[in-house]
């Protein structure tokens, strides 16, 4: 159980580490209450089989309405109480090493990386690195319906809510690749809208930042850059950005180093060049709503160049 | 009716050679194959059977591929055949849309063999 990739019970940091006591803590409580309710329960119909009913009105039987019925629910949902306040209290003080602008999006992540002055230093999708043992500030917002962003091993589920801005920290205290998922319902494709955290060493961490501030490079290879110019000249750019190449609608993830990224479309399919050429030529068959069109406009070497190209953006 | 336990035992047998003399891959192995075909992401372009997630609709279907005459239009379907295009598609039909996925020759064997094992 511990082993999945979106139990909260192996959790990576302080936060999760609460969440997931609070969780035992409800699960042996509740246990301890259910077992003794049935125990009762059982015992009170075998002793008094065969005995007339009645309504036993003796100080004694109020004394079982009193304290079963009011004193001890009232002690376990005040000790409930403290346990989970203790929990959500875990808003990590200290000064954010980084910040980052999540935006929830039907059905994807839009991440930008904030410069200290608010501005975006670059934009990705889907997948946020992080260093591990630093506090992320993660600002987040919808551009249209309510999402929630939730990384089990990290943290608490938090509404990503259009038109308001929220406040979540990550600090990750062990590398890994945490997964996470959208967790309110937001439309068809509200499955497929996966995200993950890495983290990783300060040295890593650096030679990411550093590789995705970089514009998109040219591959060299033939069918790639006949890709680049189908992509440059045709329908993608009218949505997508790839730095250095097209500047897109904002609607669409930027694919400037898509290819560096484990997954695409939201988690829905592992980033390799069949996978890609297949998304290109008919998402709307792999993940049927999603914004992007089924364009049947490609003809089949038109389609393998765009997937080259598409490809080589590591 | 009772059938001689023989005979059905012939029609059985008689049934299996017919279909296995020219769909069967020699040193394929069907299950590796399987993981191949995951991995290199076919799914994305074709319905597969036996695949969870192969929903693709870009090619055709691969379900009952052995029991068809040609592949990707212009090649007779043998062995040998579908695992050259299983390799490189593009250099045989330079007009399709399939890419040459980087499969070595020993995954194209393996892939090959799982496609032939489902009817």
């Amino acid at each position: 159980m511990s082993n999945a990739p979106l139990s909260l019970f192996s959790a990576a940091s302080e936060a999760a580490a609460r969440i997931a006591g609070l969780a035992w803590f409800m699960i042996i409580v509740s246990t301890v209450i259910f077992v003794g309710v049935v125990t009762t329960m059982v015992l009170a119909v075998f002793r008094n089989r065969g005995r007339p009913p009645e309504v036993d009105l003796t100080e004694r039987g109020r004394g079982w309405v009193v304290w079963g019925g009011a004193v001890m629910p009232g002690i376990v949902l005040v000790a409930v109480f403290a346990v989970a306040l203790h929990a959500m209290g875990t808003f990590s003080p200290a000064t954010p090493a980084l910040t980052v602008h999540v935006t929830g999006r039907q059905w994807w992540w839009q991440v930008d990386y904030l410069r200290p002055d608010g501005s975006t230093q670059f934009r990705t999708a889907n997948e946020i690195h992080v260093p591990v043992g630093k506090v992320v500030r993660v600002l987040l917002t919808s551009k249209d319906v309510i999402h929630s962003f939730w990384i089990p091993q990290l943290q608490g589920k938090l509404d990503a809510t259009p038109g308001q801005t929220s406040d979540l920290r990550l600090d990750a205290r062990r590398a890994g690749t945490f997964s996470g998922a959208c967790s309110e319902f937001c439309g068809q494709q509200h499955a497929h809208m996966a995200m993950s955290v890495i983290a990783e060493s300060d040295s890593a961490f650096a030679t990411w930042i550093a590789a995705q501030t970089r514009n998109a490079e040219v591959s060299a290879d033939s069918s790639a850059s006949t890709g680049r110019t189908l992509f440059a000249s045709g329908m993608c750019a009218s949505c997508h950005t790839i730095r250095g190449l097209t500047t897109g609608s904002d609607s669409a993830p930027d694919l400037t180093h898509v290819a560096s990224r484990a997954t695409i479309a939201g988690g829905r399919l592992p980033t390799t060049l069949g996978n890609l050429e297949g998304w290109i030529a008919n998402p709307q068959a792999l993940k049927p709503g999603t914004k992007m069109p089924t364009l049947r406009f490609y003809n089949g070497p038109q389609l393998r160049a765009l997937a080259a190209y598409v490809e080589s953006l590591k | 009716m009772r059938i001689p336990r023989a005979v059905s035992l012939g029609f059985v047998l008689a049934g299996a050679c017919g279909r296995a003399d020219a769909r069967t891959v020699p040193g394929g192995n069907a299950d590796r194959g399987k993981a191949t075909i995951i991995a290199a992401g076919c799914g994305a372009c074709h319905v597969i059977d036996g695949i969870d997630d192969a929903h693709g609709e870009v090619g055709p279907p691969l379900s009952g591929i052995a029991k068809r005459s040609v592949i990707g239009g212009i090649l007779p379907n043998t062995p040998d055949n579908i695992m050259r295009w299983i390799e490189d598609a593009p250099s045989i039909s330079p007009h399709t849309a399939m890419p040459n996925l980087g499969v070595t020759p020993e995954q194209a064997r393996d892939i090959a063999a799982y496609l032939y094992s489902r009817r």
